[in-house]
């Protein structure tokens, strides 16, 4: 990370201010008005079209290895993501996925 | 309208939100972990933590950061994570939306997952509520998560500067965003648009800046509206 600090608290007080303007939009400023439905249909899907490419690149070529594909990251991102979703608990996928991680590790050396 | 009735509403938000603490607190102390290993300083994590207080656009913002991408192109995808709450608020504003500015800033601060999700659910079932009533559970269902993210980040923050880098936690936040992304895969819509995700990410990550990480999300979202209008 190489931002000055200055910079970093900018970063924060626009996040801080944008994510506020976000929450306060229709309940303070446009009031109760349906929006149309293609707007709906596309705010559905903003998590799930970005937090997924986010994590790939992390999964697939992990900084801690240089980016050599990493068994052990792998398993643990696919235990994390079948456990998410078929129990659909955060904690469960999380502490499967860090279980996973741990133990092939350990099973690897 | 009596004070006893607001303060039970109060107390019902309260109760219903008790469940969510098991999410809250390993995330937050997640959180504060891992801005800490990146070298955020204390302050700047808890400045984060108070002034955004939305868990996967601070973990967005935080890998951008180290990926040293421009301070746009952070702003952009950081905030895109949150634009779902613009939906909560259009959602929760026939309820909560003839009162004073004050209140509804203050209310607007609070709104994040747990709370719209609780208070909708509740207004839905318990429809002849005042407006007070409806105020008093959704501040009552902030009660118990707001101050455990906070606390918890700082207790995250102040443990990750004690924990060696070489204990695998470069791993926490790929684990920490999978886990909050595969419960959300709900639908064959969501699971089209976080594979095109994972895919046009992988493709396009020689696009320098992370645009092409901007690229594939903007793209996903598409194809999730695309494939839930073709499913309906």
């Amino acid at each position: 990370m190489s931002y000055s600090d200055a910079t970093i608290w900018w970063i924060i007080a626009a996040l801080g201010v944008g994510t506020f303007l976000i929450r306060f939009s229709f309940l303070g400023l446009i009031g109760s008005r349906p929006m149309p439905p293609w707007v709906l249909r596309h705010l559905r899907y903003t998590s799930v079209a970005i937090l997924p490419g986010l994590v790939a690149p992390l999964v697939v070529f992990p900084a801690a290895t240089d980016g050599a594909v990493d068994p052990a990251r792998l398993m643990a991102a696919t235990v994390t993501v079948l456990v998410g979703y078929w129990t659909k608990g955060v904690v469960r996928a999380m502490l499967g996925g860090a279980f996973t991680l741990i133990a092939v590790q350990y099973l690897l050396g | 309208m009596s004070p006893s009735t607001t303060k039970s509403a109060l107390w019902r938000g309260v109760q219903a939100s008790l469940p969510f603490i098991i999410v809250v607190v390993p995330f937050a102390m997640l959180f504060g972990v891992a801005a800490t290993e990146a070298g955020l300083p204390i302050a700047q994590v808890m400045g984060f933590t108070v002034l955004v207080i939305a868990g996967a656009s601070q973990f967005t913002a935080l890998q951008f950061m180290i990926d040293n991408a421009p301070v746009l192109v952070i702003l952009a995808s950081a905030l895109a994570v949150n634009l779902r709450m613009a939906m909560y608020s259009a959602a929760i504003a026939p309820y909560l939306g003839d009162q004073p500015l004050w209140k509804r800033a203050l209310l607007s601060y609070i709104l994040v997952d747990q709370t719209y999700s609780l208070a909708i659910l509740d207004y839905e079932q318990h429809p002849d509520q005042t407006i007070a009533q409806r105020t008093a559970f959704f501040i009552g269902c902030s009660v118990p998560i707001v101050p455990l993210w906070i606390g918890f980040t700082w207790v995250g923050a102040a443990l990750g500067n004690q924990i060696p880098a070489e204990y695998g936690l470069d791993f926490a936040m790929p684990i920490a965003f999978l886990a909050m992304v595969a419960p959300a895969l709900r639908t064959l819509a969501h699971i089209a648009a976080a594979v095109t995700s994972v895919v046009l990410a992988l493709a396009l990550g020689f696009i320098p800046l992370n645009l092409g990480l901007l690229a594939a999300a903007i793209t996903a979202m598409m194809v999730g509206a695309e494939v839930e209008r073709r499913m309906a």
